[in-house]
């Protein structure tokens, strides 16, 4: 049962929310400076610029694109990895760069992560236990005695579907892709979190093995009534799991929609584009696929898509495009989008 | 030795490459580990054959194989001709011209494996030098032509690969390995570090090659939609073993394998009505197979047999060969 | 990106497989029985050794050559070059062990400490390594010992500051690079301290590189204490190998004792060597890539 979500661009005027937001994202920037030649001039990287979402509890809200499109530098951002260069995050109405001390604390409890690649995202120093009892222990949360860590270590692999008697004295070096990630996602339980951000949390396993996980996600949030942020560049996973997907180009929030909504009606030309280059897919290729950005401190005036556009125009490449609410529930960046013929 | 002509080839359907009984075995710290298990295919001219398989199947070690380019501990069983003439009794002349001019490589990762001091031109121009007797300007003429044709502008060429995005050094890569014009390339997942759109455009230079050239490919990759993209004939790898070969067409819609079966009705589609999904359980083996069918731990439909017998290749219902006990019993019944 | 099943990793975890394949490591059981056998020697010395180095009087004659009674000849002033070297030992050793333990500690201080904050802390942190660096080892040495007095304490500072800055730098490389790995960022989000990471996440992380690199810091150490003794800076009134080799520069050559300027001379490459030997064994261990 889906609920009826809506997002505020910053160009309405009224606000919607029935309830307050679990996450709010109020035109964040992340720019990083970088130095591509040693005696070059520095250059900015404009990795997330300018993004206002919206996201309530017990979402499965995907954020697609390519690299460089700044879903996993947004992800980063929201457990502080990075700090804004601009702009604010809130968890529950609260700004979390500017928290005090008790504040973080209970932050971190709240949100956690679950990395893309099982097999660096283990301390190899550090046995099963080790790794998922880490966190109550920094938070003087785990039980005392070794005896009840154990237990609430074992509660947590079974919640993951690892049998704790022969996995629990492991290292991860023992373990397969899938196990790994599964230990992982408990670590990231252990806290009682009610929001967990995927990073690609599938990418790197083995097909055969990702369902399961994906699987597992679905079936703890159903349990525990958690909200996912999931990164992904893979429209398949993301439509399998996501209650509502954004897509992201170099930076910029492009189009959101609900899965099926997207993938039968995409607006914008970079969703379509995406979409036609799937393997399989029904839709027509365009003719010219454009090149990949290479210079990613170079940004342009308009639309940061112009160049690739097949649909763009003057307009486009002086003026930037807002996020528009087109239809219930369907954002689009665009002057002049997909199946919208009557322009302005 | 000078390598076969494509002029001489009138019978194009003689096979191009065949592997016969392919075996090879890995010293490894905890023992031999045979990673390819009596593998067999025929790739034909300007035929795709793709080995679809995940991490630790042996489709990486069948790849390097072929080319002589396995690491020295490494015992090898079987046969593979080119033309007829097996290529682990080449001597070093033979395989000297053999490699790069007759098959050639991409192996996986090379994109990032390009040497970060030198131009792309410069790369290029050495590997030419490297096997052909051609001058420096001859080399630097046919470099020009190569990046033209797989879509990077000649003016490009005297960049660094770091200049080069994702898809551009992939290109690059290609254009080393047709250098030579050779009759088959072997594309180690070719696709796998590139973003959806980048992969489109390397796939259409994939299949251009293909039609316009007659170049035959064997696609490596654990991605069954991108196999499905491009090629004609598929084997489906697990445990080192093919356990089923067949057309595209039988491999993806209507596999007879429990494995294939699986793969394919475990990743989520883009397109389409939404489907019932349901996951393996269980991880790919790495190195220690089960005894019987080594997919018997993880198979829905495993019987006793499976867990004691190994079953061997045969004809399916559907076209392809297929090693599962299910069809030594004459029924099919793999729910499709 | 394709999930590979790769070997045993750089960071092996458990302490005792490790330990297992350096004891079965043919170079650094040579190594060990090296090292255990000097060290045997120096906790034994008053047992093992015939005579005190410092008898009074000499039990032999000056420049006696190595015979039956005195196995390695006496020195100039009769009394056994034996003796001398097991006691000797004492001292190179006890030098040696501590002055890798303050340089390798000093050294993974700074070096984790730049490497994992960077900007200002690094760059300071990095500049004051990089001054000790450029200042010349053995002028710095000779300067800083004649102006605290020649002493073993004096040895001792003087090895421990030229050194450090190697292990900062290494260690700082290393820090580098494991801070930006995604067990770094785990741990950050679960919600540890700066402290935590650094002592509970990167520091055992680091501990083969520590380990190998302090293993060879001793026999840097031994040697620079000999080298300091040769030169007349440290305490020559100690028996150590060092201080044997200095006075037998001025006696020795004119009085052909070649066997006083070999035994300290052999004992200080051999003990070198053991430590060699298992630094690289371990260094072997701990990366793959580096396994045959």
């Amino acid at each position: 049962m889906r609920r009826c979500l809506r997002l505020d661009s910053h160009n309405t005027q009224e606000t919607h929310d029935s309830q307050q937001p679990i996450i709010e994202f109020k035109q964040v920037k992340v720019y990083f400076q970088h130095r591509p030649k040693l005696l070059g001039g520095k250059v900015t990287i404009h990795a997330v610029d300018d993004v206002t979402l919206r996201l309530q509890e017990g979402e499965i809200f995907g954020l697609v694109g390519e690299s460089g499109s700044g879903k996993s530098t947004l992800a980063r951002t929201v457990v502080k990895l990075h700090k804004p260069t601009a702009g604010e995050i809130d968890y529950r109405g609260k700004d979390i760069f500017r928290q005090d001390r008790s504040g973080l604390k209970q932050f971190r409890r709240r949100v956690q992560m679950i990395f893309q690649d099982p097999y660096e995202s283990l301390n190899p120093q550090a046995d099963v236990f080790g790794a998922v009892i880490e966190p109550l222990v920094i938070h003087g949360l785990a039980p005392k005695g070794r005896d009840q860590q154990k237990a609430r270590v074992s509660e947590l692999l079974e919640r993951v579907g690892l049998d704790p008697t022969s996995k629990i004295d492991r290292f991860p070096h023992e373990l397969s892709g899938g196990e790994r990630q599964r230990i992982a996602i408990a670590r990231a339980l252990s806290l009682e979190p009610d929001l967990l951000i995927a990073d690609e949390a599938v990418s790197m396993l083995d097909v055969s093995v990702r369902l399961g996980i994906l699987e597992l996600m679905l079936d703890l949030k159903r349990k525990f009534n958690l909200t996912y942020i999931f990164i992904t560049h893979d429209l398949g996973v993301a439509r399998y799991i996501c209650t509502r997907i954004a897509v992201m180009y170099r930076g910029k929030v492009v189009e959101i929609a609900d899965p099926d909504e997207l993938i039968s009606h995409p607006f914008h030309h970079y969703t379509n584009l995406l979409l036609a280059s799937i393997p399989g897919s029904p839709m027509r290729k365009p003719d010219q696929l454009g090149e990949a950005v290479l210079n990613p401190g170079l940004l342009p005036r308009g639309c940061r898509f112009e160049s690739r556009c097949p649909g763009a125009q003057e307009k486009c490449r002086n003026i930037e495009p807002p996020l528009v609410e087109v239809k219930e529930g369907h954002f689009v960046a665009c002057h002049f989008p997909l199946g919208q013929e009557s322009n302005n | 030795m000078t390598a076969t002509s494509r002029e001489d080839k009138s019978d194009d359907h003689s096979p191009l490459l065949e592997a016969r009984n392919l075996s090879i075995t890995y010293a490894s710290t905890s023992g031999p580990v045979r990673a390819v298990d009596n593998v067999s295919f025929i790739v034909r001219k300007g035929e795709v054959l793709g080995l679809a398989g995940e991490s630790g199947c042996g489709k990486t070690s069948v790849a390097l194989s072929l080319m002589r380019l396995h690491g020295p501990k490494t015992r090898i069983e079987g046969e593979i001709l080119f033309h007829g003439k097996n290529v682990l009794r080449m001597t070093r002349a033979e395989l000297q011209a053999y490699r790069w001019r007759d098959v050639s490589m991409i192996p996986q990762g090379s994109m990032n494996a390009l040497d970060p001091v030198m131009t792309i031109q410069r790369q290029i121009v050495e590997a030419i030098q490297g096997h052909t007797r051609k001058s420096s300007s001859e080399a630097a003429q046919m470099t020009k032509r190569l990046l033209t044709s797989v879509s990077i502008a000649p003016s490009r060429a005297h960049d660094y690969p770091h200049e080069f995005s994702g898809g551009m050094k992939q290109r690059a890569v290609i254009a080393m390995a047709l250098a030579l014009e050779p009759q088959l390339v072997i594309a180690d997942e070719p696709t796998t570090a590139l973003d959806v759109i980048v992969q489109r455009q390397l796939l259409n230079l994939l299949k251009y090659l293909r039609e316009e050239l007659m170049i035959s490919f064997i696609f490596v990759s654990h991605d069954l939609s991108v196999i499905g993209e491009i090629a004609d004939r598929v084997a489906v790898m697990y445990a080192g073993k093919i356990v089923e070969i067949g057309t595209r067409d039988a491999i993806l819609n209507h596999p007879s394998h429990p494995y294939t079966e699986a793969l394919v009705k475990s990743v989520p589609r883009v397109f389409g009505k939404r489907e019932e999904l349901t996951p393996i359980p269980g991880d790919p083996p790495t190195g220690l197979w089960p005894t019987g069918c080594s997919f018997n731990p993880r198979c829905k439909y495993a019987f006793n047999l499976c867990r004691v017998k190994e079953p061997q290749l045969q004809q399916s219902p559907s076209g392809s060969d297929a090693a599962c006990h299910l069809i030594d019993n004459g029924n099919k019944s793999l729910t499709r | 990106m394709q999930e590979i099943e790769t070997s045993v990793s750089v960071d092996s975890s458990k302490t005792s497989t490790n330990l297992r394949r350096i004891l079965h490591d043919r170079k650094a059981q040579a190594g060990f029985g090296i090292i255990l056998f000097f060290s045997f020697v120096a906790l034994t010395a008053p047992i093992v050794s015939p005579y005190s180095p410092y008898a009074f009087p000499a039990p032999g004659r000056p420049y006696t050559p190595p015979g039956r009674e005195f196995l390695l000849g006496t020195d100039y002033l009769g009394e056994d070059i034996l003796s001398e070297i097991i006691y000797g030992a004492r001292v190179s050793m006890l030098v040696g062990i501590i002055v890798a333990i303050l340089s390798t500690g000093l050294g993974t201080l700074v070096g984790v400490l730049a490497g994992y904050y960077g900007h200002v802390v690094d760059e300071g942190l990095m500049r004051a390594t990089d001054i000790v660096l450029i200042l010349p080892p053995l002028p710095l040495m000779i300067i800083l010992a004649a102006y605290l007095g020649p002493s073993l304490q004096t040895v001792i500072f003087v090895l421990t500051i030229t050194t450090w800055p190697l292990v900062a730098r290494v260690v700082r490389s290393q820090t580098l690079s494991l801070k930006e790995r995604p067990f770094t960022d785990s741990a950050r989000v679960a919600g540890a301290s700066d402290f935590r990471i650094m002592t509970k996440l990167l520091i055992p992380n680091l501990a083969t590189i520590i380990a190998a690199n302090a293993v060879l810091m001793v026999t840097t150490a031994i040697v620079g204490e000999a080298s300091l003794d040769f030169i007349g800076l440290g305490d020559i009134t100690v028996v150590s190998w060092g201080t044997m080799l200095y006075w037998a520069q001025s006696y020795a050559i004119f009085n052909g004792a070649w066997w006083w300027v070999i035994a300290p001379g052999l004992c200080i490459v051999l003990v070198g060597l053991g430590f060699v030997l298992i630094s690289v064994s371990i260094e072997r261990i701990f990366n793959p890539r580096l396994r045959t």
